[in-house]
């Protein structure tokens, strides 16, 4: 049987002011995998991050790194991590060659085999130009790929993404999720944590969904999109007529004069649809999902877990 | 991790303090630098002269290793408490506790660029000594080991200031307050014999006195308490300070939630 990359049994964090950050979390991540850990805010993904990289002391339960305990083994288990944190915690003052480099230091490797290192991490980011200048003058993007180059001087194999493209313009978070992707089809386990749900539907293939410190849902991305029963699509429409349609199964909704908005059961058909708009002289011109599907999925179990607890 | 991976992350952390001191040296090298100078002038030349001798020697001669040794403990201090606490403040100190590097290598690394610092601003302190004053060293095996010892117990204490310290207040706090007080009480102007019980036996728990006159013995080979009993007290200190450091390191008080 493979070790698994991660695994998290039954860990417990309680704060000194009192807050139960983590209620008895327990997880698997197999090695080699993209796996998404999402939960709204204040729901213990950082707390859970903290404890992996050693930066927050578990109260209880134990994790297990490629088979190495973080508690038992914390030396070994941290040569394995690799860690970009929700937030800039580089020196400003220093270059960002320096940065990677000295990170490399503290994972006790030469700076002979840290400057190779750097100089390919540093390119590969498109940080290159940069490498020489303070970090303080690096854009909000550049810092962050800077944070993922440092994190990949141990070439790590966890590489854990703490909200990794926060703030970061699209151009910048595609080329970003490029080189994470290149990471993890080399091998690399990677762990992410991110608010744009819809980066981790098409990356992902695991997920695991946190809420007041408990795992809610833990399936994979294909198992988890499936239990989608309801569908919310925007038509762009020639015209809205007066009286739409009525179907079974389906709300129609006319949002304005050229939108409408179709709410249906992932069972239904849309040929049926188009068919009933048609035989009502509506010609529609184009067609979207309302929201990402996992987005959907997201609220409602987070939402139903609110309902559960109140 | 294995001995020389530890060596290579202490050599790490020791050239990044090093390059720090030298990135920022108008804050950290000239200022004591100035400082001293003024007392060379004011209490050496200037009132030093209508003093008259101390223990044979001359008075500039006298207070010569008390303010070099004044110069080291205080730049130890403060290089390892602003370090490590900005090291906090900007959390890039999350850099090395992610890191397998074992708590001692962090302790050890600071410790050496603070006593770095320390020497550097002591030996730029006594070139300008020599301006007003011949000096010619006693002990130099003595002198050197109570620079190391004087400047391991002050960074150690800084360490453990700046790992209690939530704000910049604090760590500006106990040198004002405490470390400045104990100094100049410390024997650095005036031998201890010159003042009358109970002051000389309350000097005596003080342990800058201990420093200021083992590093004294070393230069001029004259000294206000027995130099083993100084270096006792140093080395206890070094001890004892350590053990709290790696304590509180291994608790992560301040550093991990």
């Amino acid at each position: 049987m493979t070790t698994p990359a991660l695994h998290v049994n039954d860990l417990r964090k309680t704060y000194g002011n009192g807050v139960e950050a983590l209620k008895g979390i327990s997880l698997t991540v197999q090695p080699g995998d993209f796996f998404a850990l999402l939960g709204p805010n204040g729901a213990g993904k950082s707390t859970l991050i903290g404890i992996l990289s050693s930066l927050v002391n578990a109260s209880s339960g134990d994790a297990e790194v490629f088979g190495v305990s973080i508690h038992k083994n914390r030396s070994e288990a941290m040569r394995l991590i690799g860690l970009v944190p929700q937030e800039i915690n580089f020196n400003q003052f220093e270059k960002p060659f320096d940065i990677c480099v000295n990170q490399a230091g503290f994972y006790g490797i030469g700076r002979a085999e840290a400057s190779v290192r750097a100089e390919k991490y540093l390119k590969e980011l498109r940080l290159w130009d940069k490498a020489h200048h303070q970090a303080r003058m690096l854009s909000g993007g550049m810092k962050r790929r800077l944070m993922i180059a440092r994190a990949m001087m141990n070439e790590p194999k966890l590489l854990i993404l703490d909200e990794p493209t926060a703030g970061v313009d699209i151009e910048i978070r595609r080329s970003m999720w490029q080189f994470v992707s290149g990471i993890n089809a080399a091998g690399t386990t990677v762990i992410l944590t991110t608010h744009y749900l819809e980066e981790a539907e098409q990356l992902c293939r695991n997920i695991a969904i946190i809420d007041h410190g408990r795992i809610v849902q833990n399936t994979t991305m294909k198992s988890l999109l499936a239990t989608l029963d309801v569908e919310t699509f925007v038509l762009d429409v020639s015209s809205v007529p007066t009286s739409l349609p009525v179907l079974p199964g389906v709300v129609l909704r006319g949002m304005d004069d050229h939108t409408i908005e179709a709410e249906m059961s992932r069972a239904h058909d849309l040929n049926s649809l188009f068919a009933a708009l048609s035989t009502h002289g509506v010609t529609v011109t184009s067609m979207r999902n309302k929201t990402n599907r996992l987005e959907e999925l997201f609220v409602r179990l987070v939402e139903h877990g609110r309902e559960n607890a109140a | 991790m294995s001995g020389s991976a530890n060596l290579v992350a202490l050599g790490t952390i020791v050239r990044r303090e090093i390059m720090r001191i030298m990135r920022i040296w108008t804050q950290t090298l000239i200022p004591p630098a100035i400082t001293m100078t003024l007392y060379f002038v004011i209490f050496g030349k200037l009132i030093g002269s209508r003093i008259g001798q101390m223990h044979g020697f001359t008075y500039m001669q006298y207070i010569v290793p008390g303010l070099v040794m004044m110069s080291i403990i205080t730049n130890s201090y403060g290089n390892i408490s602003s370090s490590f606490f900005g090291a906090k403040f900007g959390r890039f100190v999350e850099e090395m506790l992610v890191s397998p590097m074992p708590n001692w290598v962090i302790l050890l690394g600071y410790v050496i660029g603070a006593v770095t610092r320390g020497v550097i601003v002591g030996a730029l302190v006594l070139v300008i000594a020599l301006f007003f004053t011949d000096l010619h060293v006693a002990h130099p095996i003595t002198t050197f080991v109570s620079v190391v010892l004087g400047a391991t117990v002050f960074s150690l204490a800084g360490f453990v200031n700046a790992v209690f310290a939530k704000k910049f207040d604090d760590i500006a706090l106990v040198p004002t307050f405490v470390l400045t007080p104990l100094t100049y009480l410390g024997g650095v102007f005036y031998s201890v014999d010159l003042l009358g019980e109970p002051w000389r036996s309350i000097s005596l728990v003080n342990p800058i006195l201990y420093m200021v006159n083992a590093f004294r013995f070393g230069v001029l080979g004259v000294s206000d308490v027995p130099i083993v009993t100084a270096f006792v007290v140093m080395l206890v200190f070094v001890v004892g300070l350590s053990a709290i450091a790696l304590r509180l390191l291994s608790r992560g008080v301040g550093l991990r939630s």
